[in-house]
């Protein structure tokens, strides 16, 4: 089954309490995936010419981490903890850190790369995961989020969305890919990807990542997914500027979008959105098969 | 006439709604039910057999209305995923727009919606009537086997795939025809038939004005000659 939502915030004002509109849309979602949850938060770009991470180790030492980091490195590494995953920046190539990081020991396994995007999940009730990492307190633009019902593979926090689309993009899907075993082959034989799981949702962010790599614009590669994407799905994709939406063209899976002059928001069911600031008066529509829906500052 | 009595789901939980609704705790024939705050709640007024009436003041989640009998609900908002799925009988009127398979293999009653209606309405209905203000999504009507499906709208792709005996009217365009769906003639019986339906469910509409699809009758039996696309 599984989860998804979306949250952007048009009105500067409410972005002290886009963590606090955040969660409860998620834990709404638990009935659809009780088994792990995850989240991506846009809350500020990195000053400039420095590059953001966000790494996962549960029991590492990130004061040691960080003292490790900035002397094989050679520059200042600022690591903010947050429970099991922490935020790694530092004024060096994002390659650089996210290779660093993965060549550790114990490796810190990368959940995002970029300058503003920071990625949260783990196994466990959504309440849980929320409590966690502090989302409730939360502000920002707008954050993505995922309940996990698994299907595809184990239900481990590597299996677990928001997965990493290359700089500061994220998706998290809903549904199931029939042609993820050849399409991952394809795109780690030919076009050099890097893949960290079985998971068929993973293939799909890695996918829209490559289509993102040959110049395509994010509705250009979710466009272009309809054609190669075999399978059911409603995928949320959020950038640093805001979040698209796309069902597949037999729309199996759930979608429903708001949008009041404050915000926009997108959920697998509408009780997701019933508790958001002026909800009645909304425009609530269903996202038609096939098409994609973009949302943002861009 | 008796006050009408207002449930709050924000103060209890769905199960007595239905508990309430289903008068499984009196001996109630009549009444009339105002449902507050529903929040997109799941299951909410299904299973009714008594000739109530409620009215959900708000968007209503999956399954709203599913299974009635006798029944009048009004969903004031939009209705999420199968509203009046398997209706015997009763009326169900939604203001909004209905989710995907509205009314879904619907044995009898009325079910009207005011706005649109997504992918699969009226998939396998088996004899109720649904009148759509607006426009219908994708595979509507599938396999649909008795009662009719009036739009005054657009009807999405593959229209009535695989139909059966229902009879299905549109105001406006068809996307394209399912399989061995076809357009047929229309004459006064049809053109009443089209009145009658848009008048029970209060919409405007010019009957003379829509076109009949039904089925060519081609995919009833298992032929021979196409033994080979198995």
């Amino acid at each position: 089954m599984c989860g998804i939502v979306g949250l952007y915030l048009k009105n500067p004002e409410l972005r002290t309490r886009l963590g606090s509109l955040f969660a409860p849309m998620l834990t709404e979602m638990t009935e659809r995936g009780p088994d792990s949850a995850g989240l991506a938060v846009y809350r500020d770009q990195a000053p400039t010419g420095r590059v953001r991470v966000t790494v996962r180790a549960p029991g590492v030492d990130w004061h040691a981490t960080g003292e490790r980091a900035s002397s094989e490195l050679g520059t200042p590494v600022t690591v903010t903890p947050m429970a099991t995953h922490a935020v790694l920046e530092a004024a060096v190539d994002g390659e650089v850190l996210r290779d660093w990081a993965q060549a550790g020991d114990p490796p810190l396994r990368v959940t995002s790369s970029g300058t503003t995007l920071e990625i949260y999940k783990e196994i466990g009730l959504p309440a849980a995961v929320l409590e966690r990492f502090g989302v409730p307190q939360m502000s920002g633009t707008h954050m993505i989020g995922h309940t996990r019902m698994a299907t595809e593979s184990a239900v481990t926090t590597e299996g677990a969305h928001p997965f990493n689309t290359g700089d500061d993009l994220c998706l998290v899907h809903n549904g199931s890919l029939s042609n993820h075993h050849r399409l991952r082959d394809w795109l780690r034989e030919h076009q050099g990807l890097k893949f960290q799981t079985e998971n068929d949702s993973e293939v799909a962010a890695g996918y829209l990542t490559w289509r993102l790599m040959q110049g395509a614009t994010i509705a250009e590669a979710l466009e272009a997914g309809l054609r190669d994407l075999d399978g059911f799905y409603t995928f949320a994709v959020g950038t640093r500027d805001g979040f698209s939406v796309l069902r597949d063209p037999i729309a199996c899976k759930p979608a429903v979008m708001a949008e009041t002059d404050d915000w926009v928001a997108m959920a697998s069911e509408f009780r997701a959105l019933a508790r958001l600031p002026s909800v009645d008066d909304a425009v609530v529509w269903e996202p038609r098969p096939g098409q994609v829906y973009s949302w943002g500052r861009a | 006439m008796s006050a009408r009595e207002e449930i709050d789901l924000d103060a209890v939980p769905v199960r007595r709604l239905n508990r309430l609704l289903q008068g499984r705790d009196s001996a109630r024939q009549a009444g009339s039910f105002d449902v507050l705050n529903p929040r997109g709640r799941h299951a909410l007024a299904a299973g009714l057999v008594d000739p109530i009436d409620v009215v959900i003041h708000g968007h209503a989640g999956y399954y709203c209305a599913g299974m009635n009998q006798q029944a009048r609900v009004t969903v004031a908002g939009n209705a999420g995923t199968g509203v009046a799925e398997n209706m015997m009988s009763g009326e169900v009127r939604v203001h909004g727009d209905a989710s995907q398979s509205a009314g879904a293999a619907g044995w009898g009653g009325l079910l009207a919606i005011g706005g649109d209606a997504s992918a699969r309405c009226g998939i396998s209905m088996k004899g109720i009537e649904i009148v759509v203000g607006g426009s219908v999504g994708h595979m509507t009507g599938f396999m649909a086997q008795a009662g009719c499906l009036v739009v005054c709208g657009d009807a999405g792709a593959a229209f009535g795939d695989s139909i059966y005996e229902a009879e299905l009217y549109v105001l406006g365009e068809v996307e394209t025809l399912g399989a061995d769906c076809v357009e047929k003639d229309m004459d006064d019986r049809h053109v009443a038939r089209i009145g009658e339906l848009l008048g029970r469910a209060g919409f405007a509409a010019d009957a003379s004005a829509f076109r009949r699809y039904g089925s060519a009758r081609q995919l009833y039996h298992f032929r021979i000659d196409n033994a080979a696309a198995y």
